[in-house]
């Protein structure tokens, strides 16, 4: 088989590259490392910024392929899917990762089935099984309650998904070099049995996944009423609220609140979790912040086993006396 | 309307136990439930049919034992079900699961819309619904909020992305994977169950498919999984206990401490 090279889906909106690009290029630089090979992103849309593509290449790309007409500028399974087949026969990539956004889960499979390739959905951990250069694919399988490690013996490519912010995105290496190839994408890609009429974008722009620091409350808080008590220690600190399944399923937030293996996974500097037991599945969405504060009366809540600062102690003594700290804090400086 | 919903049939994740040291699922005692993001579906296909006619079929690949998660659809309204059940199918991974379910959905011949849940909660992959629209050659949207009108044989849906609802205008026939947004399931009439004890459940097996042999079940699957074991949970964790109003006013100093040393505030 004389496929070869680590190669990122970059995604773009508007024709700015977005920052998954970034975070999968952190991956692939990883396993080309360990693969002893090159990093290569193709992206599909209209018009992109030169420096953006650019930048692909100051974060880890060795070469950079843009797919472009403006029946790409926004995700359509069926043109996307004839672009990355293109790329796939051109230039025969041996690993493809992508993120499990909603246009790489749907991206993915429609080019999986197609191609005849493996592919695995969600990965938390990537690597190289060295005696035989497959890719090792490692993701959380029944309800996060146990990891399964899959790989792809005989099919190439060896196609994978990974969570958006479940990496840091790339950092810029100066004096970075490397190929920008633009293509004007074949008429024969662009068929779309789909047709973008519109869009309502999201009401608050406010995104849990962006925040550097997310307060989260889970059942601990007893009933709705009681949500003012997290939402004024968010306030405190400037952070974005999040939540635990059964906050979410009760009707106390909702789901676009939701952190966890059916909700979103955030990585913020600070995850501050109020009156959540600490679940794998909750865990499987937020055990990658950089820093972990937990509040829970059960001083054997499985929330401690990844907490860097623990209180044993009840929210409702807790907040109100840590709020009113925070804000003297917060007037001296 | 002709539709067509494949649904899966999962173990009860809530109640899922595992044994610690094979990390291994322990089966018994776990009920086989209808993948409960494919209720979803289920009823966005009902409502449809009860709207513009016509009729809803139930199909699920999986062991003789799937046949109740196919009684539990008709029984919400699905007019018919179809078990697609060999042992030529075992072990496929959803590359070999699309291709099987678009085979037996090309059978069906007559169908205007697939509707797919989002995800299966045990597999929890949502490759099923693209791969199946791939396998077919049909468009597909998915995280379908709200199936808005149908005219001039396209239907006219809302995406749930990132950034808010994309508007959709796909052609049929097609695919379409739907979020929890788009419906709340019903709950089975007693009409509705009194049909699924009686209704005769036909079963698919190779012979019955056009597939190549070479593509079902493990064999015709390109992954592998190669190794399962338990997630571990490691960070030194200070811990403070505040069971008396000094205790809480210790370890509230401790953490604004704890925060202003590692400068998150
Ligand atoms: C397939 C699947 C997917 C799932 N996906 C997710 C997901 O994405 N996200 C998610 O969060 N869950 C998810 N879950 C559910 C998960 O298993 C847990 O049920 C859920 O996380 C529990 O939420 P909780 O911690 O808020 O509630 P509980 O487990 O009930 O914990 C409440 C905690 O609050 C503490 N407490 C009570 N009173 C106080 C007080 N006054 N002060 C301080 N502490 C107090 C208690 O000691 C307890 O530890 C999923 C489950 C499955 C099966
Ligand atoms: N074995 C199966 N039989 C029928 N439908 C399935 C099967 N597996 C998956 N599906 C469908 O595909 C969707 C996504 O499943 P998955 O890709 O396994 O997460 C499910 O919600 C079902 O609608």
């Amino acid at each position: 088989m004389d496929y070869k090279g680590v190669w990122i889906l970059a995604e773009q909106s508007r024709g700015r590259v977005q920052r998954i690009s970034h975070e999968l290029l952190t991956r692939a630089r990883q396993l080309a490392h360990n693969r002893g090979t090159d990093v290569a992103a193709m992206i599909f849309g209209h018009n992109i910024r030169q420096s953006d593509l650019q930048e692909l290449i100051d974060r880890g790309a060795d070469r950079v392929v843009a797919v472009e007409a403006p029946q790409l500028e926004k995700f359509l399974p069926e043109p996307y899917a004839a672009c990355m087949l293109k790329i796939i026969a051109d230039y025969k990539p041996e690993i493809i990762i992508a993120g499990a956004t909603s246009t790489g889960r749907t991206l993915m499979p429609y080019v999986a089935v197609r191609a005849n390739a493996g592919l695995t959905a969600d990965c938390t951990v990537l690597d190289i099984e060295q005696e035989t250069g497959n890719l090792l694919q490692t993701r959380p399988a029944i309800g996060g309650n146990i990891l399964a490690t899959i790989k792809t013996p005989s099919h190439r490519p060896q196609m994978a998904t990974v969570r958006p912010r479940s990496t840091k995105p790339a950092a810029k290496q100066h004096g970075r070099t490397g190929e920008i190839v633009r293509l004007k994408a074949p008429a024969h890609c662009l068929e779309s049995r789909i047709k973008h009429v519109g869009f309502i974008p999201n009401e608050s722009e406010h995104s849990l996944q962006e925040s550097d620091i997310v307060v989260s409350a889970g059942r601990g808080i007893g009933k709705a009423e009681n949500l003012p008590l997290v939402q004024r220690l968010a306030d405190e600190l400037r952070a974005a609220l999040g939540a635990s399944r059964d906050v979410v399923d009760r009707g106390w937030l909702s789901y676009p609140h939701q952190v966890g293996l059916s909700g979103k996974t955030v990585s913020p500097k600070l995850y501050f979790a109020c009156g959540i037991s600490g679940a794998i599945q909750h865990l499987a969405g937020m055990q990658t912040s950089e820093t972990i504060v937990a509040v829970n009366t059960d001083a054997d809540a499985q929330i401690f086993s990844v907490a860097d600062f623990g209180i044993v102690g009840d929210i409702f003594e807790i907040l109100p006396v840590l709020c009113e700290r925070l804000k003297q804090a917060g007037s001296r400086q | 309307m002709h539709i067509v919903v494949p649904i899966k049939q999962v173990p009860e994740t809530n109640a899922v136990k595992m044994d610690e040291k094979t990390g291994t699922m322990i089966r018994e005692g776990v009920e086989a439930i209808v993948n409960p993001l494919d209720l979803y579906a289920i009823e966005t296909a009902v409502r449809l049919r009860e709207q513009y006619e016509g009729d809803v079929v139930a199909i699920s690949m999986g062991p003789p034992k799937a046949e109740a998660a196919l009684r539990e659809a008709v029984a919400m309204g699905c007019d018919s079900a179809v078990l697609l059940s060999d042992k030529a199918f075992a072990g496929s991974d959803t590359w070999a699961t699309s291709y099987v379910l678009a085979a037996a959905i090309r059978k069906l011949n007559n169908y205007d819309l697939v509707i797919c849940g989002e995800r299966a909660t045990d597999g929890d992959t949502g490759q099923v619904g693209p791969g199946i629209a791939s396998s077919l050659d049909l468009p597909v949207a998915t995280y379908v909020g709200k199936i808005e009108k149908f005219s001039n044989g396209y239907c006219r849906v809302h995406r749930l992305i990132e950034q808010g609802h994309e508007i959709l205008d796909v052609k049929l026939p097609a695919v379409l994977t739907v979020v929890k947004e788009i419906a709340n399931p019903r709950l089975p009439t007693l009409r509705g169950k009194q049909k699924a004890r009686k209704i005769d459940i036909p079963v698919w097996g190779v012979d019955s498919l056009k597939v190549e042999t070479g593509r079902l079940g493990l064999n015709g699957s390109p992954t592998r999984v190669v190794k399962i074991f338990r997630p571990k949970l490691a960070r030194q964790c200070q811990k403070h206990v505040a069971d008396d109003d000094q205790a809480v006013v210790q370890a509230v100093d401790k953490l604004v401490a704890f925060l202003q040393q590692k400068q998150l505030i």
